[in-house]
């Protein structure tokens, strides 16, 4: 095995870890700070940026976290080279 | 607009059971959203309504955990070169317009015919479109399992050679996932009724996925990936839209993203170890079981208008109760179908890979 390839099956466990933290941390926000997003993320006007650009965030650490996670567990996309046509 | 926003202000409290709920059923939304591009809504509207969230509230937060989701699942599929963006975007585009159009039609019924008015409308929506489209792509599948080419190249139907075949001066753009220039003349009205079912039904993709298969010519997983970006578009559109009137409740929305990521990230990963045909056999399932689902609420909805006797208050309430058991089960099992391919496709890889590691060592 080259260790290219080596360096390809590495899990990525400090991405992993780092995402993961960042990801609970936001919902442990979300989720103490409901009286806080009813008041002022419903306020409409200019307030709607504020749910957009939350979701964005969630979607970018939890997103990376989710696709670190079931590359921990093993479970990978195809390694077979698939044509799409 | 504002009388609305004070009526829905107040959200609702959540416990431990309903964060749960939403978890999951975001996951198994997003499991089948990434593998065939949509779906999931149907079931997470009527779901958020079910633990108490109003209906406008719903539907704004479904639409503002749909965008991220897209995206998320759109950036992994493009990954594996599923992904034509510029027919994404232009699809997008035209469909943001039929999401406003719709809207608009949508409020209009509600002020001649109330709410029963308008629920007929979206029921009857789905009964007539998933039964035409979902029925012609359950066939197309099967007559591609029966025919034993489910390993073949899929093959352009007559109506989309037709279509790549017409050229229109000023208005042909080429799409990678079409291999061919086709005029936007063709992809607005696309869109444009994507959109439109999309603020009608919630899943604009049971339109939008089998016209880029059927109307287009594009392949089946690159349709359904496809179908990721338009959703994009059209979420981040009009979560944009509602949040302008404080109608996002962004606490349902996170927690929803929270499992759809997970499940998209599955589904995405599932379409590279099956058979395209598997796009339709999931789609037309799924499809043609909802059909079902909203069908036994249209004499529920008649009844409700005076068009037909009424009905009792315990028929009504089996039927509704029903057609909710019915949508969530349409959802489960094109997650079990997803995720069993993914598991057979999983197994016969490794078994492959084991055989050749046996031969290379013989």
């Amino acid at each position: 095995m080259t260790s290219t390839e080596q360096k390809k099956r590495t899990k990525p466990v400090t991405p992993l870890v780092l995402t993961g933290i960042v990801s609970a941390a936001l919902y442990v926000a979300l989720l103490t700070n409901q009286d806080f997003l009813n008041n002022n993320f419903a306020k409409g006007g200019l307030y709607a940026f504020l749910p957009i650009i939350t979701a964005f965030i969630f979607s970018y650490f939890h997103g990376t976290f989710t696709g670190h996670f079931w590359t921990m567990l093993g479970v990978e996309a195809s390694k077979k080279k698939k044509e799409v046509k | 607009m504002h009388d609305v926003v004070a009526q829905v202000s107040n959200f609702i409290h959540l416990d431990v059971a309903n964060i749960t709920y939403l978890f999951l059923v975001g996951f198994v939304g997003g499991l089948v959203s990434g593998f065939i591009g949509s779906g999931g809504a149907f079931v997470l509207t009527p779901g958020m309504m079910s633990i108490g969230v109003p209906g406008l509230v719903a539907v704004a937060s479904n639409m503002c955990h749909k965008f991220p989701k897209a995206l998320v699942g759109s950036i992994k599929r493009a990954k594996y070169g599923q992904v034509d963006l510029k027919l994404g975007l232009a699809l997008g585009i035209s469909a943001e317009a039929g999401v406003l159009y719709g809207a608009h039609i949508q409020e209009s019924i509600k002020k001649a015919f109330g709410d029963a008015g308008s629920n007929l409308y979206v029921s009857v929506a789905f009964v007539v479109i998933l039964g035409v489209v979902g029925t012609f792509v359950l066939r197309d599948a099967w007559k591609t399992y029966k025919s034993g080419t489910s390993h073949e190249e899929e093959k352009v139907t007559k109506l989309a050679r037709w279509v790549q075949s017409i050229n229109i001066p000023g208005t042909m753009v080429y799409f990678k996932s079409i291999d061919a220039k086709v005029s936007i003349l063709f992809t607005i009205p696309l869109g444009f009724a994507t959109g439109m079912l999309a603020a009608t039904i919630a899943v604009g993709g049971f339109i939008g996925v089998p016209a880029m298969i059927y109307v287009l010519g594009a392949p089946s997983l690159m349709a359904s990936a496809t179908e990721l970006v338009i959703a994009f578009v059209m979420g981040l559109g009009g979560s944009f839209k509602y949040a302008l009137h404080g109608m996002v409740d962004i606490r349902l929305a996170m927690i929803i993203l929270g499992g759809s990521l997970f499940g998209i990230q599955l589904g995405a990963m599932g379409t590279t170890y099956v058979k395209p045909f598997m796009i339709k056999v999931v789609m037309g399932v799924i499809m043609v079981i909802v059909l079902f689902s909203r069908g036994l609420m249209v004499p529920v909805y008649l009844s409700q208008l005076g068009l037909i006797s009424t009905l009792s208050e315990q028929t009504a309430k089996i039927l509704k109760s029903t057609s909710f058991t019915i949508m969530i089960s349409a959802l489960a099992l094109g997650a079990f179908i997803v995720l069993r391919a993914m598991w057979v496709g999983r197994r016969a890889e490794q078994r492959e890979l084991q055989g050749a590691v046996a031969h290379s060592k013989a």
